[in-house]
């Protein structure tokens, strides 16, 4: 095995150029388990940690540019204001001492279905900011999960940084598992209302082959909300917007739980997701 | 390769080391530094927690390599000399050890939560800090009572 270690951008997309079946490592808080329990070894690492650009972030027109190097922690910490979703669903993921080191941008890259941050990418439109040699190409998030643990990288492509619109109304996330900490999702979901194009976002995780949206949901709820009056939603509306979320997942059999527990659990989340972002909404 | 690391204050060098290895096992096996536990290797126990640039982290995830020319401070580290840190102090005090297995990786932990408290942290906020620290003989209260005994003591000097 190779140990790369370019230290700075332009010279870690040349080494991805050449080495292409080099894994990239960031936090290591995946790849790492893979090699110690001898799951697969790369034929390269490629350290990413060295490449300081990496850790910044930056706002510009309402949108934040989150750098792949920046730490769940640090996102909670600096971001959680303007990203209350993605920043809800980093709090759930592992512990302090893995928020400390994995990224939104390595969770990308390993595309796990069952990653925390997926659906509340996915309910704020984000976007993935992919680069090489050849240029840079803005991945939007819908395109970007391709199959299980699978994206849409060319393999000379590397993560830059992830985009996301400043939350433009309230935002929720809900998961399930054993216990609060170290738990990886039997499944999650994820709500955002953006009030300013009378729209609703979903994200649905570990209930499909990929993390997804809820698109009849979407349209569905969004015609169905009364945005100007701000009037409680009716029951009927909360419970088919919940059986829509349902429909839209494709869950199996699994460890971590039943197909049919999945879709009982992202209707009930659906549902109550709703109902907080809703309360929200109406207090504003 | 070889990997350069300061521990504990000391510039360290590991040769040999192969690419794919953890930094805990550099610690362990080639640096001399066995106070980091190697159990679940996939970072779900928190045994292993040693600081890295300041931050804690699981050491059996990040890669050697990773560690080049930074800093490393494991629990070996805390005490000068003989002389306990008081999280240390607090952990014997309280009877926070059992097997003592978990309890190297608990007290960097624990050192970490302390040192960017000030006063003593809720119940919540604690149990939180060490969510990724697994006790298998079940000594959470007495841990917990470490914890809030070391930070009252820090909120008092």
């Amino acid at each position: 095995m190779d140990f790369l270690r370019p230290t700075t951008w332009a010279e870690a997309l040349a080494v991805k150029a050449e080495r292409p079946e080099a894994t990239p490592i960031q936090g290591g808080t995946d790849v790492m388990v893979e090699i110690n329990l001898d799951k697969g070894r790369p034929a390269a690492l490629l350290d990413l940690n060295p490449i300081a650009e990496l850790r910044d972030w930056t706002s510009e027109d309402g949108w934040l540019r989150i750098g792949a190097g920046v730490s769940y922690t640090r996102l909670i910490d600096e971001l959680g204001g303007w990203l209350p979703g993605l920043s809800q669903a980093s709090r759930t993921v592992g512990s302090p001492q893995i928020r400390n080191r994995g990224t939104v941008a390595g969770n990308l890259g390993a595309a796990s279905p069952a990653g925390d941050s997926h659906p509340p990418l996915l309910a704020s439109d984000a976007i993935v900011e992919a680069e090489s040699v050849r240029g840079v190409r803005m991945i939007r998030i819908g395109d970007f999960y391709t199959g299980v643990k699978r994206n849409a990288l060319e393999p000379d492509e590397l993560i830059r940084a992830v985009r996301v619109p400043y939350a433009g109304g309230p935002q929720y996330f809900s998961k399930i598992g054993t216990r609060n900490a170290m738990v990886i999702a039997v499944c999650s979901f994820a709500i955002a209302l953006h009030p300013g194009r009378r729209a609703v976002g979903t994200g649905i995780g570990s209930a499909a082959p990929t993390p997804r949206r809820a698109p009849e949901a979407e349209e569905f709820l969004a015609g169905e909300l009364d945005w100007a009056g701000r009037s409680p939603v009716p029951p009927e509306t909360v419970r088919r917007f919940g059986e829509l979320v349902a429909q839209a997942a494709s869950p199996i059999d699994d460890v971590r739980g039943t197909r049919d527990y999945r879709v009982h659990a992202l209707a009930v989340m659906a549902r109550r997701t709703l109902g907080w972002a809703w309360t929200e909404y109406r207090g504003t | 390769m070889r990997v350069n690391v300061t521990v504990n204050g000391e510039a360290m060098t590991a040769d040999d080391v192969w690419e794919g290895e953890s930094l805990l096992y550099a610690l362990r096996e080639r640096l001399g530094l066995p106070g980091a536990k190697n159990a679940c290797e996939q970072g779900e126990c928190g045994s292993c927690t040693v600081y890295l640039d300041g931050v804690p982290v699981c050491a059996c995830l990040v890669a050697v390599g990773q560690a080049e020319g930074r800093s490393v401070i494991t629990v070996e580290g805390l005490a000068d000399g003989d002389n306990l840190d008081q999280v240390q102090r607090a952990f014997v005090e309280c009877g926070a050890v059992q097997c003592g297995f978990c309890t190297p990786g608990l007290i960097v932990q624990a050192h970490s939560l302390i040192a960017s408290s000030s006063g003593v942290p809720e119940d919540a906020e604690i149990r939180e800090a060490l969510a990724g620290n697994l006790c298998r003989c079940t000594g959470y209260e007495k841990i917990l009572d470490a914890v809030r005994l070391a930070a009252a003591r820090k909120a008092a000097s």
